[in-house]
């Protein structure tokens, strides 16, 4: 396991306390906090190179551009890009899965076409295509999930049946932990001449990612989620796909020429970032994926793997206590419920001892409604997380129980 | 293990009387008759509730409901609907009133008999985030005569 003590040291925040208590952060699924490295490099940024990217002659905005566009690359071989100019930053996961169903799925769904989306989608990677299909008299198939929380293969194949024009999953559920068997739900996809559209918000801060070993087509990240500032994320695309694409938002550049009744469009990635970019948000990113990297991504995913087991052994021996979604493999992702105190409940008295935890539907109504429950608690983990936050979950969760004179069924 | 008994704020929330309402809802269920119908929900949290009621003569003769969510906000669905059975109307609607103000810490509101059971909601009022799913259900009840009283 990494040193979590260690780490926490560069994240000034965790060293705060809420109600005299040592802060126990479990709601990393939601937004992780952000070390020294991201938060001073945001401030150098503005102290020493901040001008208008892509527009100045200066030397200044020319720094500020370089600045940029080394994020990008770097972005670019985080994942494995196949080309920079595949990388488009957005202000996140949300908005990269709109400009895929606002500008290719635009261009490219019909009436009577399909569009297969999971069971276990973010809303986020659900209600755009959700717009589409309604605005283009297109078919909406939701693929089920599996009593323990996985992609139902079985009906996967069957929706695929229907010769859908996207094909749209997540690569790790949010709510579950589940790590989907995304090269291969992809390349099944294809066989049926889809375009595979990947939720990467759960998977890229956890996992090593390398979008061309799982050959996608697009793939959405978020900045937020991996130590990187608000408003920083990223769709990563096939350059073809996305040279062939209509632009998403107009503006300033995003253009070549403009004539008083049409204009020309700039070429990718800049055709899709109409605007003033999110510089900071951009270099906060690049200093992010130092830190990851510096870490490595593997041992990342094997201390969130680790601390996911102890929080399922320890809860699972609460009385009361059901936690959702696959044993086994997974990321460090760990919903439960405890008898029939409601979460909110649960997250209102954990408060009390520190410990953040997720309490709702998680932007998961559909996966709820399958789940037969209307909302879960959700501890998830991160590099800064150790036993004894484990501990502290355990702990108070078991104070929840006496608070509510829980007794075992 | 911590085993120190709970913080003082913590036990206010969680009276005996609020987990009361909550595992034994009183007036759950719909309601034949009804004149009228509201559902209401929290996006954010996902607590939902269906009011129904049914009037005669500007009065509240019968009141039930359904709904799914924390023990706040359930509980005081249970509360309200003991409440409001034979009020009048307008009556009704000042206790929704009441119950606002309890929720936004006014203390005589918190002594006020004519909330019954509902004052040993008043520790809500020390958790802003949970205020919302106090009121739920009197939301409900203001969204259902509005625009008519």
């Amino acid at each position: 396991m990494l040193d979590a003590a260690r780490l926490r040291a560069d994240f000034p925040l965790l060293e705060r306390q809420e109600h005299g208590r040592r802060l126990v952060y479990l709601d990393n699924a939601a937004t992780t906090q952000k070390p020294d490295a991201v938060l001073h490099a945001i401030a150098d940024y503005y102290r020493t190179t901040n001008a208008n990217v892509h527009r100045g002659a200066y030397s200044l905005a020319i720094r500020a551009t370089e600045a940029y566009e080394a994020a990008r690359a770097k972005l670019a071989g985080f994942v494995n890009a196949w080309t920079p100019e595949g990388v488009v930053f957005t202000r996140g996961t949300t908005e990269a899965i709109n400009l895929v169903a606002g500008s290719y799925g635009r261009a490219h769904v019909g009436r009577g076409d399909a569009i297969v989306v999971t069971a276990m989608d973010h809303h986020s990677n659900l209600v755009p295509w959700q717009i589409l299909c309604q605005e283009k008299g297109a078919t909406l198939r939701m693929v089920e999930i599996t009593e323990d929380g996985r992609i139902d293969l079985s009906d996967f194949g069957t929706a695929l049946e229907g010769r859908p024009k996207i094909v749209a999953f997540p690569y790790v559920s949010n709510a579950l932990g589940t790590v989907n068997p995304a090269a291969q739900l992809t390349r099944l996809a294809h066989a049926v001449g889809a375009v595979v559209v990947v939720d990467g918000a759960q998977a890229t801060p956890h996992l090593k990612v390398d979008v061309r070993a799982l050959d996608c087509d697009f793939y959405a990240l978020s900045g937020h989620k991996m130590l990187a500032p608000m408003g920083s994320g990223a769709l990563i695309a096939k350059p073809e796909l996305l040279e062939a694409m209509p632009p998403y938002h107009g503006g300033g550049e995003m253009i070549s020429r403009v004539f008083d009744d049409h204009s020309t469009y700039n070429k990718i990635p800049h055709k899709f970032e109409a605007g003033t970019p999110n510089v900071e948000g951009a270099v906060g990113l690049a200093a992010a994926i130092d830190y990851l990297g510096a870490i490595g991504l593997e041992r990342v995913a094997e201390h969130e793997q680790a601390l996911a087991q102890a929080a399922i052994d320890q809860l699972t021996q609460i009385d009361g206590v059901t936690v959702y979604g696959p044993r086994g493999h997974r990321a460090g992702v760990v919903s439960f419920t405890y008898g029939d105190i409601h979460p909110h409940d649960i997250a209102t008295i954990l408060d009390q001892d520190g410990v953040c935890i997720r309490a709702g539907h998680h932007c998961t109504q559909p996966l709820m409604r399958r789940l037969n429950v209307p909302a879960t608690a959700r501890a998830s983990f991160y590099i800064y997380n150790d036993l004894d936050d484990v501990a502290a979950l355990a702990g108070s969760l078991v104070k929840a129980g006496a608070l509510f004179g829980y007794v075992p069924a | 293990m911590d085993t120190s008994p709970p913080e003082p704020r913590l036990s206010a929330l969680y009276q005996e009387l609020i987990l009361d309402h909550y595992r034994r809802p009183r007036n759950k269920g719909t309601l034949d008759g009804a004149t009228h119908s509201v559902s209401l929900n929290n996006p954010l949290c996902g607590d939902e509730i269906d009011l129904q009621l049914q009037v005669e003569g500007g009065a509240i003769k019968a009141v039930r409901f359904v709904g799914r969510g924390c023990s706040i906000s359930q509980a005081s669905a249970s509360m309200m609907t003991q409440l409001l059975k034979e009020k009048a109307v307008p009556q009704a609607l000042a206790l929704a009133e009441r119950m606002s103000a309890m929720m936004q810490g006014d203390e005589t509101a918190a002594g006020d008999k004519s909330l019954g059971d509902l004052r040993a909601l008043a520790g809500v009022s020390k958790f802003p985030i949970r205020i919302k799913c106090a009121l739920l259900p009197w939301n409900a009840l203001t969204d259902a005569f509005k625009g008519q009283w």
